[in-house]
């Protein structure tokens, strides 16, 4: 096999790799930001951020994985994918520059004002960061226009009724995540509260998976025929069993009051979402026709990092895990000063 | 802005976004280097007023961070959404390389930033040393990396060229080591170095001015003695490093130098020019004052050398004078300042007023932002004189724009003006509140400042007492 030929596909798994790890990391941190919305009081608010303060930084930069490597692996395909996505991806920009530092500010503001205007920031950063992930992850699955390896599509392909689902569905499942991960770190009142906001969104959340996975087999007759044609169909079938599965696992360990189930339950919809997606996808990079290969750098760009990613992906991965093991336990149970 | 065409817009908009990008790195990378270093003399003396200002500093450093992580996110995205062309035929060369940036110092940084800035009580004293010195390790590296990718894009080698006009890396370790690179990358850290310590110079200097007296003397001295000690021996050191980039930008960019010097015909014995409009319709530099004979001095070290002038250069390919003129000679201007305030310091220190003198306490006031401001001037001149091409002299800035209509940009770049305006604004209004606040003997990190607290480790709040914190530190 030419290089030309596997490293793509070892390419495309990593990065698959690293988005899947920026939606569940900054997933559940954008959740909690999400559920400012309905979390009022300043010392549950403050309980909330310091659960993710220490994290947040690292999450994000999963995104910056996310965008730098494909610059940097697959650049016909980051040259085709970005400005299509321009508004969305700048929405995106926007909404993590507001919340990124609203991290901070909300400590800092002396007032009542500017600390409520820094936690409204907080709070529709977080959501609009995820809602125009959805809609980016909606303009790709419906597929992009392109011509001699330049987008060409218009300003507006990215706006229908299919992305708008989509980033609802984003926006909810994030803080489904947060709900998940707050009964995990936080106790007493809030943890009973968000527990119960998991059960309902755990639902809501079921149902809009469901919508986005019937859609999307009749966006594009090479997904319906991955999906529906026997033998494929086996597999296709194992995905919607687990998820079923994996939802009376989660309402189980809801009712049982269990502290980590449930964060990993979602965790599992997630990754199986991930999965039937790329069961759609592979071997596309950007639908419907732009095949991994197509948007692959030239090998000798691709080894170069390939080299240090092996060494350096597992290093970050223990020196992020320490991270979180230095932060663990419940966030907040003692904070009676201030 | 009608008449705007997409590329303008995208220069504009690129130009306003990575400005205000690298203000933060410069003070994080010099920032943090300060940090390790006053940790590592607590750790060594025990003294307190060292944690005092670490966790004076630190406070400062996680507001700076977040605003340089949040603005460097936007630059790593704009290279696909305005630079498409660019990204597409130069992304095979330079894309990995800010891909080791992000795996080897991004990551550094995010993973360690968390126990530097709330791990105090949490891990031992070693442990935290240790993270403070991975996060200052990790910018010095992301400075590395994107350095040696803006000075391939200066000075591109180590590539060939595919029939369909991708750049496709050769020599991986040409490209990184590339000739404008040894010199880049020094003087980058060494500005970052400088602008800390201008920053933190002017803190104590206020501080001092304000009340000689007080529970903070001790913190506000130690401050301006470090920060005079780098302006005395850091500023010098810039300046060698500058001429000997000026010297390397001569021999690579020619026209990027004849520009910088208001220099229009190549001559033998050229002046250097003090003042100076440098008209690009009318081919002349109006109202020159100069110094004969130095500009041949600075530039070639000989009485004669010869300096090359703009008209050796077709029209299309000139990097716009009027500008490069005034970004170099202002960040010129500032340096030598800098090494004369250096100067001044010396002086007053074997005087044993160091502390005393007002006037002097006064000027490393007004110079706070100066190393800001030089390295804003440094990175227009290093941007505008490679102009019109992106890397230089193979692809033109005009072939690496993306195919995005001018409204759209148009829109964004005011979108990014306001929130940038806002959000940049109250980080500076609450970094400068905080500095107005001098630092105190038992000054609390950011741990305590926030309520963050987790059940079962830390019994209390740590305390600034370092004998007490250890038994904290050691579950
Ligand atoms: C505190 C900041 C600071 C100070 C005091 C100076 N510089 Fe500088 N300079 C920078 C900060 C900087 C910079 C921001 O770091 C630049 C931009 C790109 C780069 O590599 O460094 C730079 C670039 C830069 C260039 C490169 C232009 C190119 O790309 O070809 C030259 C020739 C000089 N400098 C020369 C000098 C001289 C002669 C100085 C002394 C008096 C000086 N600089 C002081
Ligand atoms: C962070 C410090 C930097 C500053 C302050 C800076 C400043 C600027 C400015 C003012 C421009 C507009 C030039 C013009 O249009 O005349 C520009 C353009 C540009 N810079 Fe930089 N730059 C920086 C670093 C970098 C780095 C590290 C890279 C590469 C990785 C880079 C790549 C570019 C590109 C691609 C453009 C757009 C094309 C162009 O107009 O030149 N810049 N920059
Ligand atoms: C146009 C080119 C540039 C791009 C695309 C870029 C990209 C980024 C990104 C994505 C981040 C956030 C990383 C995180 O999530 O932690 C960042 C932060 C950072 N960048 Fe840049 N950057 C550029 C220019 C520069 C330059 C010229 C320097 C230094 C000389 C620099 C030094 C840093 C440092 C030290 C950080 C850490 C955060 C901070 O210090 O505030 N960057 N950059």
């Amino acid at each position: 096999m030419s290089d030309a030929t596997w490293l793509p596909v070892v390419w495309a798994a990593l990065l698959a790799f690293g988005v899947v790890a920026y939606v569940l990391l900054d997933g559940f941190d954008l959740g909690v930001g999400i559920l400012f919305a309905i979390e009022h009081k300043k010392a549950e608010r403050d309980i909330m951020v310091n659960s993710i303060a220490p994290m947040w930084d690292g999450n994000e930069t999963w995104l910056v994985l996310g965008g730098g490597g494909l610059f940097a692996v697959f650049p016909l395909a980051y040259g085709v994918f970005m400005p299509a996505m321009y508004p969305t991806i700048l929405a995106m920009l926007m909404g993590l520059i507001f919340r990124g530092v609203a991290f901070e500010f909300r400590f800092r503001a002396r007032r009542r004002p500017g600390r409520a205007a820094w936690d409204t920031a907080f709070f529709l950063g977080s959501f609009v960061a995820a809602f125009a992930q959805g809609l980016t992850l909606g303009g790709l699955v419906q597929g992009i226009r392109h011509e001699g390896g330049r987008y060409a599509g218009g300003w507006w392909d990215w706006l229908n009724a299919f992305t708008v689902l989509c980033g609802v569905a984003v926006v909810l499942g994030y803080a489904l995540l947060g709900a998940c991960w707050l009964i995990w770190r936080t106790e007493g009142p809030l943890q009973a509260r968000v527990r119960r906001y998991a059960a309902l969104l755990g639902a809501v959340v079921l149902g809009l998976i469901g919508m986005v996975s019937l859609w999307t087999p009749f966006l594009d007759p090479q997904f319906f025929d991955r999906w529906f044609t026997f033998p494929k169909s086996l597999v296709t079938f194992a995905v919607p069993g687990l998820i079923l599965l994996l939802t009376w696992k989660f309402y189980r360990a809801l009712g049982q009051k269990r502290h980590r189930t449930p964060f990993f339950c979602v965790v599992g919809w997630f990754l199986l979402c991930f999965a039937g997606l790329g069961i759609s996808f592979w071997p596309l990079m950007i639908p419907p026709d732009i095949t991994i290969w197509d948007a692959a750098a030239p090998p000798a760009s691709q080894k170069f990092l390939l080299v240090g990613a092996s060494v350096l992906v597992p290093i970050i991965l223990i020196y992020t895990g320490y991270s979180y093991w230095v932060f663990r336990g419940k966030v907040g149970a003692e904070t009676h000063y201030h | 802005m009608h008449g705007l065409d997409a590329l303008t817009l995208a220069r504009a908009q690129f130009g306003f976004t990575v400005s205000f990008h690298i203000i933060f790195p410069a003070f994080s990378i010099g920032l943090a280097s300060y940090l390790m270093v006053l940790e590592g003399l607590w750790l060594r003396t025990g003294k307190p007023v060292y944690l005092d200002l670490f966790r004076y500093w630190v406070k400062i450093f996680s507001i700076g961070f977040a605003m340089g992580v949040v603005s460097g996110l936007v630059m790593s995205y704009e290279f696909g959404t305005n630079w498409a062309g660019f990204a597409e035929r130069a992304g095979p060369v330079v894309g990995p390389i800010m891909g080791y940036e992000v795996l080897t110092a991004f990551f550094l940084e995010a993973g360690f930033l968390g126990v530097m800035l709330f791990g105090m009580g949490r891990v031992g004293r070693g442990l935290h040393f240790f993270a403070t010195c991975m996060v200052a390790f990790g910018t010095l590296l992301s400075a590395f990396w994107i350095l040696s990718v803006n000075s391939w894009m200066q000075t591109p080698q180590g590539y060939t060229i595919a029939p369909d006009g991708r750049f496709l890396p050769a020599d991986w370790w040409a490209i990184l080591f590339n000739p404008s690179f040894f010199v880049r990358f020094p003087h980058m850290v060494l500005a970052s170095y400088l602008s800390v310590a201008f920053v933190v110079g002017a803190v104590g200097a206020w501080h001092l001015l304000r009340r000689q007296a007080g529970p903070h003397r001790l913190a506000s001295r130690t401050m301006f003695s470090m920060a005079m000690w780098m302006a005395a021996i850091v500023a010098p050191a810039q300046i060698f490093m500058g001429d000997l980039h000026g010297l390397n930008t001569l021999k690579y960019q020619p026209a990027k130098i004849a520009a910088m010097e208001g220099d229009w015909d190549t001559e033998p014995d050229a002046p250097e020019l003090l003042f100076g409009i440098p008209d690009m319709q009318a081919h002349k530099t109006f109202d020159a004052i100069g110094i004969p004979f130095l500009g041949s001095i600075l530039l070639t070290h000989h009485l004669s050398g010869k300096v090359p002038g703009l008209d050796q250069f077709p029209p299309e390919d000139r990097p716009n004078a009027s500008i490069l003129f005034w970004s170099f000679r202002g960040m010129v201007a500032i340096g030598f300042a800098m090494a004369g305030l250096g100067l001044w310091s010396l002086y007053e220190r074997y005087r044993r007023r160091l502390y005393l003198n007002p006037w002097l306490l006064r000027t490393a006031v007004a110079m706070g932002p100066a190393g800001f401001v030089a390295v804003l001037c440094g990175w227009i001149t290093t941007e505008v004189g490679r102009q019109p091409y992106t890397v230089y002299g193979l692809l033109r800035t005009a072939d690496s724009v993306s195919p995005i209509g001018a409204p759209g940009v148009r829109d964004s770049l005011i979108a990014f003006v306001i929130v940038y305006g806002i959000v940049f604004g109250s980080g500076l209004l609450f970094i400068l509140r905080m500095m107005s606040r001098p630092p105190e003997p038992g000054e609390t990190g950011p741990a305590e400042y926030e309520p963050i607290r987790t059940a079962g480790i830390v019994p209390g709040p740590a305390t600034a007492d370092p004998a007490h914190e250890h038994e904290v530190a050691t579950p």
